[in-house]
């Protein structure tokens, strides 16, 4: 049989404000951005960051929790493609993300309303 | 330096009909810089977990693709029952597997075909597709459906396979083989396939690594990485090994695509001799409440499925990181430095599924 890599997925919450440091840390140690996601609940953005080992296939992921009006870094200078997951949480949430490198100003999906994963009347 | 102009490609164009849009920045004949747009038809799928519940949500994933539904049925299964702490009947497991392989198999020769259109080569994408047809005839007979199958439930799969059905996949995945051995000889040792393949498009390991690309495309550039290698389903019991090849150009996607059908074939294989008797799904009670992050190996690479659930019928949160959505950065280091006419032929090989992206 084959040797299983089936390591348990890593969560650490962070504060939004170590965010660059930590992202820096999973870059350091060579690990790929495999996703970023946003969810609304309960009044606020709970924004996932998710890094994976491709040898150890270990994954890790950073986890933020900020107020609708709060602005986050952009990590493209980090990890240059991450431009597409801002943009898409960036349009779809209305997550404020700062300086993307290759900012669409929310024509990535080309829809035709403001933040449609979030009722207004939720923010 | 000559005169830079900007080309418009897609979000129609005949060699790909899902519709992806790149401004090309060209100076002469050469690409200098490729811009895309996505998002003509995105869908919002993710968003209907406000008004479907957690288990009928089982039949909106899976049409989020035609290609890849069932792996997309599947992930979700898994996410909600990581959530759930369900426990999946080993008969389930394995029957998972088998149709996940089926389903690799009829993308990849899918893939195959478009490929040989692509560079203008019409028999032999009737013969991948022709050989594509016996995959779907044998799901359409073990599941009732061609490229839905709708057999995933949340704790294992809704049929079982009979001796019949067995024998009947046994008997297709022979012919199959078979007949793609005559056929891998064209693609990988035929004059004209490699003078439009070999060294166009080149990414290395490290640009594939640095890109985040996912799948045949990044283990065309040398990165040994595969999902399946975690072991989930009956894939830990399983004889494999991640294909790879260090080229990093549309021959390694073309040659790591060809042998993964043959590697499905022979997981395939494994799957029925060692398929275990008993139960194939188990009912589920309660609600979910928690989260979790699963990952598969789909035919175009690894997706990512995020479920987060609140306790009640409907989830707070379901995400599908594809990879066609992880492969476009890498896509866009390939077309730069290319030849315009190999335009079409590079979007290609990294086997783009715009269905999927547009979720």
């Amino acid at each position: 049989m084959n040797e299983i890599f089936n390591p348990e997925n890593k969560l650490e919450e962070i504060n939004h404000e170590k965010l660059l440091r930590k992202v820096l840390v999973m870059k350091n140690k060579n690990m790929r951005l495999a996703q970023m996601c946003a969810a609304f609940v309960e009044g606020k953005y709970e924004l996932s960051y998710s890094f994976a080992d491709d040898e150890t296939y270990e994954m890790s992921t950073l986890r933020l929790i900020i107020e609708p009006d709060t602005a986050i870094p952009s990590i493209t200078e980090i990890y240059p493609y991450a431009f597409f997951y801002e943009n898409e949480i960036n349009e779809l949430f209305g997550v404020n993300v700062k300086f993307i490198n290759h900012d669409y100003n929310k024509k990535l999906y080309r829809i035709d309303a403001e933040s449609p994963f979030v009722k207004k009347e939720d923010k | 330096m000559g005169k830079r102009s900007v080309v418009p490609f897609g979000p129609q164009h005949p060699v790909l009909p899902e519709p992806i849009h790149l401004d090309l920045v060209i100076e002469d004949e050469k690409i200098i810089e490729a811009i895309p747009s996505i998002g003509f038809v995105h869908r919002g799928l993710e968003s209907l977990v406000t008004k479907r519940t957690y288990k009928e949500m089982t039949y909106v994933v899976e049409r989020t693709c035609g290609i890849c539904s069932f792996m997309h049925g599947m992930a979700y299964c898994e996410a909600v029952e990581e959530v759930m702490n369900v426990e999946v009947p080993d008969r389930g497991k394995y029957l998972r597997t088998i149709w996940a392989e089926l389903s690799r198999m009829h993308s990849h020769l899918l893939w195959l075909g478009l490929l040989a259109d692509g560079f203008g080569f019409e028999s032999l994408f009737y013969q991948c597709w022709r050989l594509r047809e016996s995959v779907l005839d044998v799901l359409e007979l073990t599941t009732g459906g061609r490229c839905i199958f709708s057999v995933n439930k949340i704790g294992g799969v809704l049929k079982d396979l009979d001796e019949d059905m067995t024998k009947a996949i046994l008997q297709t995945v022979d012919k199959v083989e078979k007949e793609l051995e005559a056929i891998k000889k064209t693609f990988l040792f035929d004059y004209s396939v490699e003078s439009r393949l070999k060294g166009v498009g080149v990414l290395t390991k490290q640009q594939a690594h640095d890109l985040g690309c996912a799948g045949p495309f990044a283990r065309g550039s040398g990165i040994k990485m595969d999902m399946r290698m975690r072991g989930y389903d009956a894939y830990k019991d399983l004889d494999f090994e991640p294909i790879v090849s260090e080229d990093g150009d549309g021959y390694a996607r073309c040659y790591v695509r060809t042998m993964e059908i043959f590697q499905s074939i022979d997981i395939i294989r494994q799957a029925i001799a060692k398929l275990p008797a008993g139960e194939f799904g188990v009912d589920v009670k309660g609600l979910p409440k928690g989260e979790a992050f699963v990952r598969v190996e789909q035919p175009r690479g690894e997706a990512v499925y995020y479920v987060k659930a609140n306790g009640t019928q409907y989830l707070d949160r379901m995400r599908v990181r594809t990879p066609t959505f992880a492969n476009l950065p890498g896509l866009v280091e390939t077309l730069k430095g290319a030849q315009f006419a190999d335009v079409p032929l590079l979007i290609l090989a990294i086997d783009p599924c715009i269905s999927c992206t547009e979720r």
